[in-house]
């Protein structure tokens, strides 16, 4: 018997269950006996707004000059019962992101941007920073499960309320902010004693249920006079139900929060397996509304994986009035980059990124609060790294970016108005996000589920 | 103007609610007594002066909420979430109180002199509770900061995942929640305990109390432990 009886193997097979994610993964999980937590989104593969593209105008449909004609971005929000309904520039805001997940250098730079553009940012789970006041002209106020550091001044020159139900990387759970992010500030505005790990609650403590809920908006709209436009936000999971809830309950505005929504610590597990897509949650969100005839009366955001103009562009003719961004956001200030801009110069930061075991364009590490590059830290001197001054110029000119993005897809469909880019101007590449968003797949009329095939 | 009068059966909430607001700090007004509650929510929200509001009846849900220097006395009963979220100043339930009463307040004083309902001081933040009867299950879940004075019994889950405030329990505890122990009262327990009773009117000997405090055992991750809170 020859060694040519036995040929040389030159594949070797994985296992398609046990790959290695899962073999590392059973091996952290042997060796802490803990669950991971990470910042961030799902990074899964999801059916999204990449899937759908525009029928531009032609021959049936007549385009807008691109450069020359008007095309508004004006975004009305809190017209049903608020006597003091928030107007924006563009239909592109901030989301609601701590003080204490991020730094109070970072909070300020938001506020500058937002400003400048003119759009509205948001508090989050620790209350409001003098910094965000101060530097936003808008400013939503989150009302959240904790109400850590709430406060009714804050609520009184707050411009808008925004009752946090849940958030679409963890639905059905609270904020959490580990030790190392508690530092004395942080710790202070949240009434904890710093340096340990806080997990938020889940459940408001003063109201369970959509019939409570409403009476808890009326003691916002008592306390400040019926002034403030108040929203009501959800992390999407049956979107159809909970945006009907929050009409009865009395919002002005609904923030539907989809699954690719990011978060600076929670549960792997909540952020990959918990929650549905942005563009399912979306398109139930407006079936609601419609159901309701409150279409136009209540608005609607959508936030969870907004990126770019055509993202924009494609929630709006889906049927948001508004779309929320945060994990775009932190990216243009430099998140997972591959240096921080200090002091007149640019600083390698591959170095920082290796201690924490990731690399720049793979770093979820917010948790951590060691963020290479001073964006999600408490840390005295990381945090020294963006400054709020290079921050906004950065956000600025993303911000004005996705809204010449925004314009130019919708003076290509013939809008003078980007709230008038509608449903029948998209179709979709995939069976999954034809079935999703029930839009029909591209040169087919076929809209998956619908006519009963 | 000293003193105003509000029928809420004639009157809507928002007027009234309105006059505290605005008319109040600037107008001198010391006395606001509502008339004819009948259970509406969210009576006296919001008040920013030291204005004294007098309700004759029952109240529902939110009342006093959010209270910063002002003071609410309800002649009656009150619903969910009384003075919840109170900055400073004082709230006193002549009758019951129902679920979440003084939920996460962040001072001031609250006074309930028949039983609570349940989650009594959840989430709460600093400032005083006194309640003369009894509490509901999970009382004190989560509580950060401030002082419970519970005169009668506690239900389940007394102060389940307790932060550092300091529960006084002077009847039987049903069940401790996770994270917290009876801890002996000292010499600044019992001072504490007189001086909530006395501020809130109430007279009973403050050796009968026993300390509700966290051991702190999940102010940080374990690996070790049983994750089974």
């Amino acid at each position: 018997m020859s060694s040519n009886d036995h040929p040389k193997t030159i594949a070797k097979e994985a296992s398609f269950g046990y790959d290695r994610k899962t073999i590392d993964y059973i091996r952290n999980a042997a060796a802490h006996g803990l669950y991971e937590i990470r910042g961030m989104g799902a990074k899964r593969a999801l059916p999204n707004f990449d899937d759908l593209v525009f029928l531009g105008a032609s021959l049936s449909r007549y385009p807008l000059e691109g450069y020359r004609e008007k095309c508004s971005t004006k975004t009305v929000l809190g017209t049903r019962f608020a006597t003091k309904p928030i107007e924006l520039d563009i239909p592109i805001t901030i989301a609601g992101m701590s003080f204490g997940s991020l730094s109070a250098n970072v909070k300020e730079a938001l506020g500058r941007a937002a400003t400048e553009v003119g759009t509205s940012t948001t508090t989050g789970d620790g209350g409001m920073t003098q910094e965000e006041r101060q530097s936003s002209k808008t400013l939503v106020y989150q009302c959240l499960p904790s109400r850590y550091g709430f406060n009714p001044d804050d609520v009184r020159r707050a411009d808008a309320i925004e009752m946090v139900i849940g958030q679409g990387a963890k639905p059905g759970g609270g904020g959490m902010l580990l030790g190392q992010k508690v530092s004395p500030r942080v710790a202070a505005m949240r009434t904890l004693p710093a340096g340990i790990d806080q997990r938020s609650a889940c459940r408001h403590p003063d109201w369970t249920g959509p019939d409570d809920l409403a009476i808890k908006i009326q003691e916002l709209r008592e306390l400040t006079d019926w002034e403030k436009p108040i929203y009501v936000k959800v992390g999407a999971t049956r979107t159809f139900n909970d945006v009907k809830l929050a009409v009865h309950s009395g919002a002005d505005v609904v923030v539907v929060d989809g699954m690719q929504g990011g978060t600076a610590a929670t549960q792997t597990c909540f952020i990959e397996h918990v929650g549905i897509p942005t563009l399912a949650a979306l398109r139930q969100a407006v079936d609601a509304l419609e159901d309701l005839d409150m279409k136009g009366k209540v608005q609607l955001i959508v936030s969870g994986g907004i990126r770019s103009g055509p993202d924009v562009a494609k929630a709006l003719a889906m049927g948001a009035d508004a779309v929320s961004i945060g994990q775009g956001v932190l990216i243009a200030l430099g998140c997972n980059h591959d240096s921080y801009y200090q002091n007149g110069a640019h600083h390698d930061a591959s170095a920082d990124y290796a201690v924490l075991g990731t690399a720049p364009g793979y770093c979820h590490h917010c948790h951590t609060g060691k963020c290479p590059v001073g964006i999600t830290t408490q840390d005295a001197v990381l945090e020294q790294r963006l400054t709020p001054e290079i921050g906004a110029l950065h956000l600025k000119n993303y911000l004005k970016t996705l809204n010449m993005e925004l314009t130019t897809i919708a003076r290509a469909c013939g809008k003078q108005n980007v709230h008038h880019l509608e449903r029948e101007d998209l179709v979709a590449l995939t069976v999954e996000a034809a079935a999703m968003a029930r839009l029909p797949l591209a040169g087919t009329a076929w809209v998956p589920g619908s006519a009963g095939y | 103007m000293e003193r105003m009068s509000f029928d809420l059966a004639q009157t809507p909430l928002r007027e009234l609610n309105s006059f505290l607001h605005r008319d109040a700090p600037v107008k001198g007004v010391q006395k606001v007594v509502v008339t004819n509650p009948d259970g509406a929510h969210n009576i006296a929200v919001g008040l920013d002066c030291p204005v004294d509001v007098e309700v004759h009846g029952h109240a529902g849900y939110y009342a006093g909420g959010m209270n910063k220097t002002g003071t609410v006395t309800i002649f009656g009963s009150a619903g969910t979430g009384v003075a919840e979220n109170m900055m400073s100043g004082r709230v006193h339930v002549k009758g019951f109180a129902s679920n979440g009463a003084g939920a996460s307040m962040h001072g001031g004083l609250l006074v309930i002199d028949g039983d609570a309902g349940l989650r009594c001081g959840i989430s709460l933040k600093g400032g005083d509770i006194v309640v003369g009867g009894s509490v509901g299950s999970f009382s004190a879940f989560m509580a950060q900061a401030g002082r419970m004075v519970i005169c009668g019994d506690a239900g389940d889950a007394l102060g389940d995942s307790l932060y550092e405030a300091v529960l006084y329990v002077r009847g039987s505890i049903k069940s401790l929640g996770a994270d917290a122990r009876i801890e002996p009262m000292g010499e600044a327990d019992l001072a504490t305990v007189k001086e909530l009773l006395d501020a809130a009117g109430m007279q009973h000997n403050p050796k009968d109390f026993k300390r509700v405090a966290s051991a702190r055992s999940l102010y940080h991750w374990n690996a070790d432990a049983d994750q089974e809170y």
